[in-house]
């Protein structure tokens, strides 16, 4: 762990963000000279806080920036007619190419396959704190239909006072502003000059409501779908740009590690190899994978290692090291869990443990950077392409301005892809590449073992019910994994709850749902002991203790669709079911698993998710990631875990990390709630976090074994 | 040490320097520029670089160059038969059975090898078949979808 990750404040909802940057680079002084020229040079970059901008720690604190009010910022009316969106979101299979284009399209009223989206560019589109927290839907979406509102009464203002019409008679839709009384029209392209581009939509702008959209709300197929078919997009791992040179990283035996001793003298024979040696980094680039593997070979290197947290300790050390905490958002309070315990008929106190997981994205870490006349362009898979300038910028000692990161649509992150490591190492290399790009494309097992984890954890739970079922006290304590999750949405008077730091032990950050997942594991299993100990109907039970309407209509309609409570019509059979509420999103999930004894084996048969995040954008691409939450949701729930020892992964690899796969995929009904009065929340992560509690209770329910890690690992519960 | 190796691929020969112990998958990406077959793991257990060597699916990644050299071998770019996508390229758009894509040719790939072999397989063989084809964005029922509406489509197109 580097110093500054050790120092660095922590944020636990934004998990993502303490995983700092793995290399900070000495250079050397003639590179330093060749930078700033003789002399002490100090850049300051103004920056201003706008409210429109959610703001986000990045490595220096907090990163904030005014986002541009020009409409021509977000915006461009081509003479031809196309219209190009703007946004710093990047694409990661999530589906926001398509629905951000929706959104445009539906707002300016032009035609869908009329509007392209520049996304994730810092040369090119708006500041952005990165694609995370289910906010491109919550906050973007917005933003883009403002920006388009604001352009279309533009337009139809200008068609007004050319023809002498009132505005108010005119209508703008299909691309183009009519006269419905005298049949005139003018098309948009038409209409659109640089004057709509340099004015700033209006404070309050008529913003169409849901129930009015066309365009919007309709299951367009993703953008560029073809492309991905064929075999034709470029990812970063694909890109092949002119004289390109391929690296490689020699990575330190463990974590921690330090380079004591070095001797490239038999690299010094090699041909056309760039190889760099700066502090504990070394790489090499080459005209081929093999010749800088070769290069790497070649060296003969020592490494110091330090002594490191195994697998087999975590727990305890995570609550052993657990920091006082003193900030008051760390903590809530209200009435008194003494006096909720006092006047319980039923009393719980349960301990859960969750392990560090891996996001595996199938397209591992990737950049390929070049630099040209002192400026740097960094093409890599990264959900946060404007940190990554800025760790550049920092690093290289540039101005950020002569920085640029592009993000290729990429193959997938989930919260893995928040860091500029592949990005600095790849530019490292390049810095003596004598221009030519460089690209690296990190090996599976690195992506295992130098990415980052999700945070194990421990959540303490101790709580109270009255005879009749009621929450009497409530008391809630995390340790390490994280906040996101962790305000229990059912009524108690006496509660307490607390999230408790601890320094990291492996690299950790984000995550698809941060902590919800723990979080929701550790209160839906403990709510479904709960309910056993009462006894009552564990979603009786729940809406027993639920006033939040929303969360209610997930489990109500779920528990419909699923036919709870069921009858067991089998030996082994066991049903389940968990809810939560997060980032505006409500889920709830209902799981059946049958428990064979004979063969040692659990299945899980069946799942049913309810998932209502107010108005939806495109019910397909919604569709796709609902249901591909829950299947990643189901590899934590009963399988992932990282193992480690002497600063090593244990499981480094495809083989013995055990992914989902489509064995593993039980029959699946995914139930989308539209609720058009609500505004748009994000999906990608919320339908992931009820998954391991409904199995977990299923367990229970087919075995009255109560499980409390994650992962769940059923079958190692029947021995016995 | 490279040696001159003769490949046939999507139907034209290449002449390629390569140590023979070389994977294939980074001849067709390094080499040749056929990136539509990915990297994923480098050790034949996600299924990415899937390619059909002589019409069956095999991990390119752990085929030496040296090993393709006699039978032709199919990439994801050599599907599409003028500007018409193959059978099970066609059903992947229409079932939009993909979400980063990353693992889209592998599954294609594997699917054609599938569907060669049996055209009519039962979902369980479907599963059986791309068990070994990982998907981290979990859109598998959607690809189940698509592979049998594949094998509809090529049933109708050979009648």
């Amino acid at each position: 762990m580097s110093k500054a990750e050790e120092t660095f404040l922590l944020e636990p909802e934004r998990y993502e963000f303490r995983a700092m940057p793995m290399h900070q680079f000495a250079l050397g002084r003639r590179d330093f000279f060749k930078i700033f020229g003789a002399g002490l040079a100090v850049f300051a970059v103004a920056k201003n806080v706008s409210a429109m901008q959610e703001t986000a720690p990045g490595p220096h604190g907090y990163h904030n920036e005014e986002l541009p009010k020009e409409i021509g910022a977000w915006m461009h009316i081509g003479e031809d007619g196309t219209v190009t969106g703007f946004a710093g979101k990047a694409e990661i299979g999530q589906n926001v190419r398509t629905s951000l284009a929706q959104t445009v399209a539906d707002e300016l009223g032009v035609a869908f396959a009329s509007v392209r989206m520049v996304l994730a560019d810092t040369a090119l589109t708006p500041f952005d704190a990165g694609t995370f927290g289910s906010r491109t839907t919550a906050t973007i979406t917005p933003q883009l239909r403002k920006v388009a509102a604001a352009a279309r009464e533009l337009l139809v203002e200008k068609a007004s006072k050319q023809w002498n019409v009132p505005a108010d008679k005119l209508v703008a839709g299909d691309g183009k502003v009519s006269d419905p009384a005298s049949g005139k029209s003018l098309r948009y392209s038409e209409l659109a000059r640089e004057d709509i581009g340099t004015q700033k939509p209006p404070a309050e702008d008529p913003i169409k409501p849901a129930s009015h959209w066309t365009i919007a709300g309709k299951p367009v197929p993703k953008v560029d779908a073809r492309e991905f078919v064929t075999g034709g997009h470029r990812y970063t791992t694909d890109m092949r740009p002119e004289g390109m040179l391929y690296a490689k990283i020699l990575r330190p035996p463990s974590f921690g590690a330090t380079l004591i001793d070095y001797d490239d003298s038999r690299a010094k024979a090699l041909k056309d190899v760039v190889l760099v040696h700066d502090g504990d980094f070394v790489g090499a680039a080459a005209p081929t994978v093999p010749a800088a593997e070769a290069a790497l070979a070649s060296l003969r290197v020592q490494w110091k290692e330090v002594p490191q947290i195994s697998d087999q300790e975590i727990f305890s050390y995570l609550k052993k090291n657990a920091q006082p905490s003193h900030e008051a958002r760390f903590r809530q309070a209200k009435g008194s869990v003494d006096d909720g315990l006092a006047a319980a008929a039923h009393k719980l106190e349960t301990s859960y443990t969750v392990a560090y997981i891996a996001h595996a994205p199938l397209e591992p870490r990737a950049a390929v950077a070049q630099w040209t006349d002192g400026k740097l362009t960094v093409w890599m898979g990264t959900q946060r392409p404007f940190a990554v300038r800025d760790d550049l910028a920092d690093i290289f000692h540039v101005q950020e301005k002569n920085v640029r990161v592009i993000v290729p649509d990429t193959g997938s992150a989930y919260g893995g892809k928040h860091t500029s490591d592949a990005g600095l190492e790849a530019a490292r290399l390049a810095r003596g590449a004598g221009g030519r790009p460089v690209k690296l494309v990190w090996t599976r097992e690195e992506e295992f073992t130098w990415a980052y984890f999700r945070p194990a954890g421990v959540i303490d739970v101790k709580s109270g019910i009255a005879a009749d079922g009621k929450l009497t006290a409530w008391e809630f304590h995390n340790y390490h994994s994280g906040m996101s999750g962790i305000d229990t949405p059912y009524v108690v008077a006496n509660q307490v709850t607390e999230y408790h730091q601890v320094p990291l032990v492996l690299r950790s950050g984000s995550y698809r749902g941060l902590a919800a997942t723990a979080n929701h594991f550790a209160r839906e299993t403990h709510m479904d002991s709960l309910a056993h100990a009462a006894p009552m109907d564990p979603l009786e039970f729940r809406l027993k203790n639920l006033a939040d309407p929303r969360m209610r209509a997930v489990l109500e309609t779920g528990a419909k669709a699923f036919g709870w409570p069921r009858q067991k019509s089998a030996e082994g059979q066991g049903f389940g079911v968990a809810a939560g509420y997060e980032k505006g999103s409500y889920v709830a999930t209902f799981a059946e698993i049958f428990v064979d004894r004979m063969k040692n084996a659990v299945s899980v048969k069946k799942l049913v998710e309810v998932f209502e995040c107010g108005a939806i954008v495109n019910p397909d691409g919604l569709r796709n990631q609902v249901v591909g939450a829950m299947i990643q949701g189901l590899g934590g729930a009963l399988f992932e875990s990282i193992q480690f020892e002497k600063g090593r992964i244990s499981n480094a690899h495809f083989s013995s990390y055990r992914v989902p796969r489509f064995r593993d995929v039980p029959e699946i009904e995914a139930i989308l709630l539209d609720r058009k009065d609500i505004p748009s929340a994000g999906a990608g992560e919320t339908p992931i976090m009820a998954i391991a509690p409904a199995i977990g209770n299923a367990f229970f329910d087919a075995t009255k074994v109560r499980l409390t890690k994650l992962p769940l690992q059923p079958e190692l519960h029947l021995l016995g | 040490m490279a040696i001159s190796t003769e490949l046939e691929i999507n139907g034209k020969r290449y002449s390629v320097n390569y140590p023979p112990d070389t994977p294939l998958l980074y001849v067709l990406r390094d080499e040749l520029g056929l990136t539509g077959t990915k990297y994923g793991c480098g050790e034949g257990m996600c299924g990415a670089c899937t390619v059909l060597i002589g019409g069956t699916a095999r991990r390119s990644c752990q085929i030496p160059v040296s090993a393709a050299v006699s039978r032709p071998i199919t990439t994801i770019e050599g599907l599409e038969k003028n500007g018409a996508l193959h059978p099970v390229q066609q059903a992947f758009l229409d079932a939009g059975a993909f979400q980063c894509a990353y693992c889209t040719s592998g599954m294609i790939m594997s699917s054609i090898s599938l569907l060669q072999s049996n055209a009519h397989p039962s979902t369980g063989q479907i599963v059986q078949s791309l068990q070994g084809n990982i998907c981290r964005c979990g859109t598998h029922p959607r690809i189940i979808d698509a592979v049998q509406r594949a094998a509809v489509t090529m049933q109708e197109g050979t009648k």
